[in-house]
């Protein structure tokens, strides 16, 4: 299974993460061996097997509706970055 | 016996005897961390004016002739991916270096109405992905025994911390082995528990079906009080269960009449001769002590890592998406659009090992690839389950090396991922499986530890610990080991 730097740059891009060119091909490199060693999966027979999607297999925790209490919104603006007023403020979101 | 050398248990019984004070020991601790963590680098936050202050309330409630609960007044470390209100929670990453949590997790806040006193947060590999704690962007964390080596991964800085004396408890996490993995380097005891029987809310995320919280010690029997006061039903952690753990029964139970499961994969040519000798000495103690040992089968085994990190990594990828420089964490600076800051701040804030970690779980979820590789682990991933309910059906626990090698050299892996991984060959089924496994010093291989892993069914920790304590009182491996 051998990646090429330009399939690095989608699952990259994906991910949102910008990376060199040196780190695309040494991560196109380490990927394919990895995804080389995932690939002894394939000479497991699974057809009949239904997949484990949690460990315990609960089903529907719940907890009854009352409100309790939470962070207060000092605390969370407190940690963010640039605010503006009582807003989170970024760098505008959309073009034009 | 220098203060910092004793256990909980040992503290517990000098505090009340009034041999010492809570601030005495606490003050101990302290200094030994200034005398060797500079060097041994186990923290990445000291926090002495916090530790002396929980200290003088356990003295006071001394004074005034109260009762105090056997962990008040003991110095504990954590691991720095757990939260703790007010103090710096990092996670070993650049993204979340300046971030200090409003709210403690619920395991840190069990211990902390019970008395304890934190030490400082330990180092770790980044967002705790990885195997010998050389991925924290805050440096690498020395093995106590022999300084040219790893303490292991990821919690490699609570095993040192509590090998050295520095803590006489700490919490790790175990995502693939993340606690017993250096627990077994570092010579101390390491247990992850059934999942869901100690809460993960307040642990940052890296793969919530795989993630644990659980205690490093020096005896067994420290393991069981950390133990004791962590698990439990936690309204907050809709994945917590509430512990069907009988814990009146005493440690000293003995293993007699007990059957010993022996799986040959895990004695195969992957294991060093002079770790599988050692381990195999262990089982003949067990023998020796009035258990049956039988040979069985794990047939899956060579599959587990594989599906471990198509899971883990999957997993990762979702919960590391949170990290944006939005709401909280590291911004980067120059950015145009919340496109540009969302990509410079992901690429600038996370080490190498989370950006491979993150793209391999992207590229297995992605369209196309999702079948072949996150469905088919998750299938594997019932094999493996299945592979240990039938070796349940006729054994009592399964015991096996913790790691194919005792510590490696610091810097040997590094570049190769692969190799890295294959630390965790024998501790990765346990967190597919949900199951208990506890890992123990059994002896020692050219001065480097070597750890015994036993495991039991789903919510079987009184019988592990009863059986690694057995092990314990019968060998001289136990408390502190000068490094």
């Amino acid at each position: 299974m051998r990646l090429t730097p330009e399939q690095v740059e989608k699952v990259a891009e994906l991910a949102r993460l910008e990376l060199t060119p040196q780190e695309k091909e040494r991560y196109a490199e380490q990927l394919s061996a990895v995804l080389d060693y995932f690939s002894m999966l394939n000479t497991l027979d699974t057809v009949n097997v239904s997949p484990t999607t949690h460990a315990l297999m609960l089903k529907n925790v719940l907890r009854d509706d009352i409100v309790e209490p939470s962070l207060t919104q000092e605390q969370v603006l407190s940690l963010v970055p640039q605010i503006a007023g009582e807003f989170v403020a970024v760098p505008r979101a959309f073009e034009g | 016996m220098e203060l910092y050398q004793l256990t909980a248990k040992d503290i517990h019984v000098g505090l009340r005897r009034k041999d010492f004070s809570a601030r005495e020991v606490a003050q101990a601790h302290l200094y030994r961390v200034d005398d060797i963590d500079h060097e041994l680098k186990a923290f990445i936050t000291v926090t002495p004016e916090k530790a002396l202050l929980a200290a003088d309330k356990v003295d006071a409630l001394i004074a005034r002739g109260e009762v105090i609960h056997k962990l008040s007044g003991v110095p504990i470390a954590i691991k720095d991916n757990i939260c703790t209100q007010g103090i710096p929670t990092t996670c070993g990453s650049r993204m979340l270096e300046h971030f200090v949590p409003p709210y403690s997790a619920t395991a840190v806040k069990r211990l902390c109405d019970l008395g304890v006193v934190i030490v400082g947060k330990t180092n770790l590999d980044e967002f705790a992905m990885g195997s010998s704690t050389e991925n924290s962007a805050f440096g690498v964390t020395k093995n106590p025994h022999c300084m040219s080596r790893v303490a292991g991964g990821s919690s490699g800085g609570s095993a040192a911390a509590v090998a050295s004396g520095q803590a006489v408890l700490a919490l790790g996490s175990d995502t693939g082995g993340s606690i017993r993995q250096p627990a077994a380097f570092c010579g101390v005891v390491g247990l992850k528990t059934t999942y869901g029987l100690v809460s993960r809310f307040g642990l940052i995320a890296f793969a919530s079906s795989l993630d644990h919280i659980g205690p490093l010690a020096r005896t067994v029997s420290d393991a069981a009080w950390a133990l004791q006061a962590i698990t439990g039903l936690d309204p907050r952690d809709s994945t917590s269960v509430a512990p069907n753990i009988d814990s009146s029964q005493p440690l000293a139970a003995g293993v007699k009449g007990k059957i010993i499961g022996i799986p040959k994969e895990y004695f195969g040519p992957g294991v060093d001769k002079d770790v599988a000798e050692q381990v195999k000495r262990a089982i003949k103690v067990f023998e020796g002590l009035g258990a049956e040992t039988v040979d069985i089968s794990l047939p899956h085994t060579d599959y587990s890592l594989p599906a471990y990190h198509l899971i883990a990594t999957a997993e990762a990828s979702s919960n590391l998406s949170r990290y944006d420089g939005v709401r909280y964490g590291f911004r980067a600076s120059g950015a145009e659009s919340t496109d540009e800051l969302i990509k410079l701040s992901r690429s600038q804030g996370f080490g190498a090992e989370v950006k491979r970690r993150i793209m391999l779980g992207t590229y297995a979820l992605s369209k196309g690839h999702h079948d072949a590789y996150y469905s088919k682990a998750q299938k594997v991933r019932t094999l493996i389950r299945a592979d240990f309910t039938k070796a349940f059906s006729q054994v009592d626990i399964i015991v096996t090396p913790t790691t194919p090698t005792t510590a490696f050299t610091i810097g040997s892996k590094i570049e190769d991922p692969l190799a890295m991984y294959r630390a965790d060959i024998y501790t990765v089924s346990a967190n597919l499986a949900g199951i208990p496994a506890v890992s123990l010093n059994c002896g020692f291989v050219d001065g480097l530890p070597v750890g015994l892993q036993l495991m039991g069914p789903a919510l079987s920790e009184i019988l592990l610990l009863q059986a690694a304590f057995a092990y314990e009182q019968e060998t001289r491996f136990a408390g502190y080991q000068e490094g």
